[in-house]
């Protein structure tokens, strides 16, 4: 199959369910993208789709034709990316490192969508683990890009079993926060299909 | 990055004999994205046999060539001797190296040194990354090394100028002859400098502090601009030619061997399926693709043969669980061997007005880095063995290797790539080693082999945080207030775990209880040895990270019992240490006052303060935490944290390692447990195993005391009077005592 990432084209010879995570690791042999979990729990692994952030090692590779892929490598060619690099330099984000390329991809697809999301807005959308602890700071760089309008930081409620509470969030916050899953539902009707077409062959 | 050297290591000139830079190969990689990066070739001393036919080896932190090079482009190349994992070590030993060499920092460029003895700059003599040691202990021996070379390029210029050393001077990157007026570049001078014979150590003098630059300064680090663009390399990472890789599929409990694989046949015929394998305790898939590796090996049906336990094999039995392990304990018979003790216990409490008397748990942790183990070994032609392994000691793993392979430490060449977290994962732990694993495949294959372990498999084997339960018991006086205390922890520490066997008490499984700084006329701390089946780890802080909750815990509910403010309590247990005294009210002002409550925030809250303290790792801290209860769990809203490491190198870093080691310690108060049942673990990925989210962080606060005691660590210290702090608040909210963590498992009212 055909498929594009970061404005190029490339031919694909994995399997179709292979998650695209994997495709662009080691297909691809672009490394910036990371495999944390494998489960749609930490975010390493997320890029942008359309515009939108998902988490790749959850994502058949064949859910991704006609789709636009970017990831990490091409963050600094977006306007946007690169003014979330820059603040990520500025307020010394990192530690490890490990989780960033992740962390980078959340906030440029959510400045992308909102280009000054309140403080809600942020919490329901950067919510990708960092095991070094590096949630503040990020808070601070999201703060910062901004506009620094919003209220001082107040904590989303305690929501144990969802990465996303969507409880009591504006609408803006909502849609912010549903495209964590956009990947996921996409995933399942990809493979619901490719279940009935596997079906009909046998038949 | 990761790119193949292309010059063993024992090629290299031996240790002693001068070097001429002109002549060293300089080695650039080979893919076109990284041409010209950072693989060179360091002045090495040779191995062990070629060192001993020479004269005296050099004392560690002494060859500059091993440590600098600088190029023409004035970049300054330092071999660290520490590993990068997020704790900011490249900056600072830039900082360090930089401030004596009077060289900009910025302008470095910080790898991780190869295996070699050279590297060995801890003050204790030995090279590993951990236990919050490595500023401290090579602090002195690593500033040597930008001296030295500094005295070579004065050296350099004095010669090529016919002028006398003392008439030159230096000003960041460059060597300046004031008389005439003459300036040259570090960069220019370096191929004649670096290699000259060293002064005599003891003629070169140190910078004095009060003229220092950079040391002590929040310098940016070195690796974020990499860090933020998917540009750092990890050992995950790893790409070499003609590489297959490997996934893997544990035997669901540790000890069982592969007895037979039924459907290998049809496994081997899967998409990408190189070949299929047994290993130790687990089969292997080998590919071209991890993703085809990872499928074909989940899709083998193994069937597990069990040897039984016995005295040297690491085995869980078939009825292994975390809660008849707590049972057995909190019942454990075995002898206690004293670790500390001062006064008369027996006699204090016999003569006690209140005495209180209660056990407190802890529970087993992962390490939870988010980078997945992995290893790759590479056999090369010349019969060297290249292996990129993510570790904290790499002469350890060397040493490792050459074990298992018979080959001379010499011809095993180790590449230690950047850490995705570590916290205490990557030292040498026998049964969660990914390189053995690669290391057979290779050979097994004849190619080189990547072995990446999914997250499943990692939750499965990580070594662990130890459990403990403490029987405490304490006496107060009449007044109320605590005249004896007695701590005895069943609990195996992970040093004797990982020896696989007790000799003495093992200091990591009662640090944080021993230790302690509060002045009691009579206490006895001591340890009940009971062994765990499987295997533990140092995980960060150690056993502070337990033993400091027990304690400061404890503390808050005997003084509680005597009717005393905690605060009030912990100064006069503390009446003549100025240090500690200061420290403590440092927290306290930090937060605005002591203000313990409960009582009602602006939102309309209930909310509480908790405090505590720590000793770890040299370094002394104070915390405080403010909570209330939503939804019926614990909301952690601040800490404040005062931290003494006695001096520091960078305040900027000191600060983010606060910020990290309380990540962690709400992580472990609030969430964290590895649950076995039935000998296996139930928790396999975060979904059962959570960490702490971003929406459970609370905003941090930060105090730093430089009161210039001893140097201390940093990437531990903070994290333990974390736990215990948000433990203090939570009794005194809810009214209810918190003996044991997480406290998912407690429903409170506020």
């Amino acid at each position: 199959m055909e498929l594009q990432i970061n404005d190029k084209t490339y031919q694909i010879t994995s399997d179709a369910e292979t998650p695209l995570l994997w495709v662009i690791r080691d297909e691809l042999g672009m490394t910036g993208t990371k495999y944390g979990c494998g489960l749609a729990q930490c975010g390493a692994c997320s890029v942008m789709v359309d515009g939108e952030v998902l988490r790749s090692c959850v994502m058949p590779v064949g859910a991704m034709a006609g789709r636009k892929v970017t990831t990490i490598e091409a963050v600094s060619a977006d306007p946007v990316g690169q003014k979330v690099v820059d603040a990520w330099v500025k307020h010394q984000v990192p530690q490890c490192g490990y989780c960033q390329s992740g962390q980078v991809m959340a906030a440029t697809a959510l400045l992308k969508q909102v280009a000054q999301p309140s403080d809600e807005q942020i919490a329901a959308a950067m919510v990708n683990l960092c095991r070094c602890g590096t949630y503040n700071a990020i808070k601070a760089a999201m703060h910062d890009l901004s506009g620094g309008t919003g209220a001082p930081a107040a904590a989303a409620s305690i929501t144990p079993a969802a990465p996303v509470s969507a409880d009591g969030m504006n609408k803006t916050a909502v849609a912010a926060a549903a495209v964590v899953g956009v990947g996921a539902v996409a995933a399942i009707q990809w493979s619901k299909t490719q279940k009935a077409k596997a079906g009909k062959e046998q038949a | 990055m990761n790119q193949p050297r292309d010059l063993p290591l024992h090629e290299l000139p031996p240790d002693g004999e001068p070097v001429n830079v002109s002549r060293r190969r300089f080695l650039l990689a080979s893919a076109g994205t990284t041409a010209g990066a950072l693989v060179v070739g360091f002045a090495l001393p040779a191995g062990n046999a070629r060192a001993q036919a020479n004269a005296t080896p050099a004392a560690p932190g002494t060859r500059v060539p091993a440590f600098l090079e600088i190029r023409p482009d004035n970049s300054i190349h330092l071999q660290s001797p520490f590993v990068e994992g997020g704790q900011g070590i490249f900056t600072a030993m830039a900082q360090i190296v930089g401030e004596e060499l009077d060289a900009d920092p910025a302008r470095f460029v910080v790898h991780n040194a190869p295996a070699n003895e050279q590297y060995k700059v801890m003050d204790i003599g030995i090279r590993i990354t951990g236990g919050s040691m490595s500023v401290r202990t090579s602090y002195t021996t690593m500033r040597r090394v930008g001296a030295l070379a500094r005295h070579l390029l004065l050296q350099a210029a004095a010669t090529q100028w016919q002028v006398p050393l003392e008439s030159l001077t230096t000003e960041p990157g460059r060597v300046v002859h004031a008389a005439s007026g003459r300036s040259i570049s570090y960069g220019e001078l370096a191929p004649k400098a670096l290699d000259l014979p060293n002064p005599p150590l003891d003629t070169l003098k140190l910078k004095d502090e009060q003229q220092f630059r950079w040391i002590g300064k929040p310098l940016a680090r070195l690796d974020v601009l990499d860090k933020s663009t998917g540009r750092a390399q990890y050992g995950i990472d790893t790409q070499v030619e003609n590489m297959l890789q490997a996934a893997v599929q544990h035997a669901p409990r540790l000890g069982l061997e592969v007895g037979s694989i039924r459907n290998e046949a049809e496994v081997r015929k899967m998409t990408g399926v190189h070949s299929v394998h047994r290993l130790p305790g687990a089969v292997a898939v080998v590919a071209e693709r991890w993703w085809n590796a990872k499928r074909a090996v989940e899709a083998l049906q193994v069937d597990w043969s069990d040897p039984g336990p016995a005295p040297d094999r690491r085995y869980v039995p078939a009825d292994f669980s975390t809660e008849g392990f707590a049972e057995q304990l909190a019942k454990s018979t075995a002898a206690v061997d004293e670790a500390e003790t001062e006064g008369d216990v027996a006699k204090a409490l016999a003569g006690a007005k209140t005495v209180v008397q209660v056990s407190y748990r802890s529970q087993y942790l992962n390490h939870a880095q988010l980078e997945p183990p992995s290893a790759t070994a590479r056999f090369n032609a010349d019969g060297t063995l290249e292996m990129w392994i993510p570790n904290q000691a790499p002469e350890m793993f060397q040493a490792a290797i050459a074990k298992q392979t018979g080959l001379p430490p010499e011809k095993i060449t180790i590449h230690s790539p950047l850490l995705g977290g570590f916290f205490g994962r990557h030292f040498l732990y026998e049964t969660a080693m990914v390189f053995p694993q690669a290391i057979q495949l290779a050979k097994a294959v004849g190619r080189p082999v990547k072995v990446i372990w999914s997250r499943e498999e990692e939750f499965a084997r990580d070594t662990m945080r130890p459990m403990a339960v403490v029987q405490f018991r304490a006496g107060l006086d009449d007044k109320g207030l605590p005249i004896a205390i007695e701590a005895i922890s069943a609990t195996e520490g992970p040093t004797e775990s990982i020896a696989n066997k007790r000799n003495k008490i093992d200091p990591t499984a009662l640090e944080g209880l021993a230790g302690k700084s509060y002045q009691f006329a009579h206490k006895r701390i001591g340890q009940r040895f009971v062994k765990n089946p499987p295997i533990l780890g140092y995980w960060r802080s150690v056993g502070n990270s337990m033993n400091d909750f027990f304690y400061e815990a404890f503390l808050d509910e005997i003084a509680d019992k005597g009717g005393q403010d905690p605060l009030d309590v912990r100064l006069r247990l503390l009446q003549g240490n100025e240090r500690l005294t200061t420290l403590l009210k440092a927290a306290v002002d930090l937060s605005g006052g002591w203000k313990r409550g409960p009582f009602t925030a602006p939102d309309g809250t209930r909310r509480a303060r908790g405090i505590a303290m720590a000793k770890a790792f040299g370094t002394e801290t104070a915390a405080i935490a403010e909570v209330s209860i939503e939804n019926g769990q614990v909301r952690v809203h601040d800490i404040w944290e005062a931290i003494d490491p006695g001096r520091i190198v960078n305040p900027a870093i000191v600060e983010a390692q606060v910020n990290g080691a309380i990540t962690l310690g709400l992580s472990q108060v609030l969430l964290e447990e590895v649950v076995y049942k039935d000998g296996a673990r139930v928790a396999r990925n975060y979904d059962l195993y959570p960490i702490l989210p971003p929406q459970r962080m609370a905003r941090v606060h930060v105090k730093i005391i430089e009161s210039g005691a001893k140097m201390g660590g940093i990437g531990e210290p903070p994290l333990p009077a974390v736990p215990p702090a948000v433990a203090n608040a939570v009794s005194h909210l809810t009214g209810q005592r918190i003996r044991s963590m997480p406290l998912s498992h407690y429903t409170f009212k506020a």
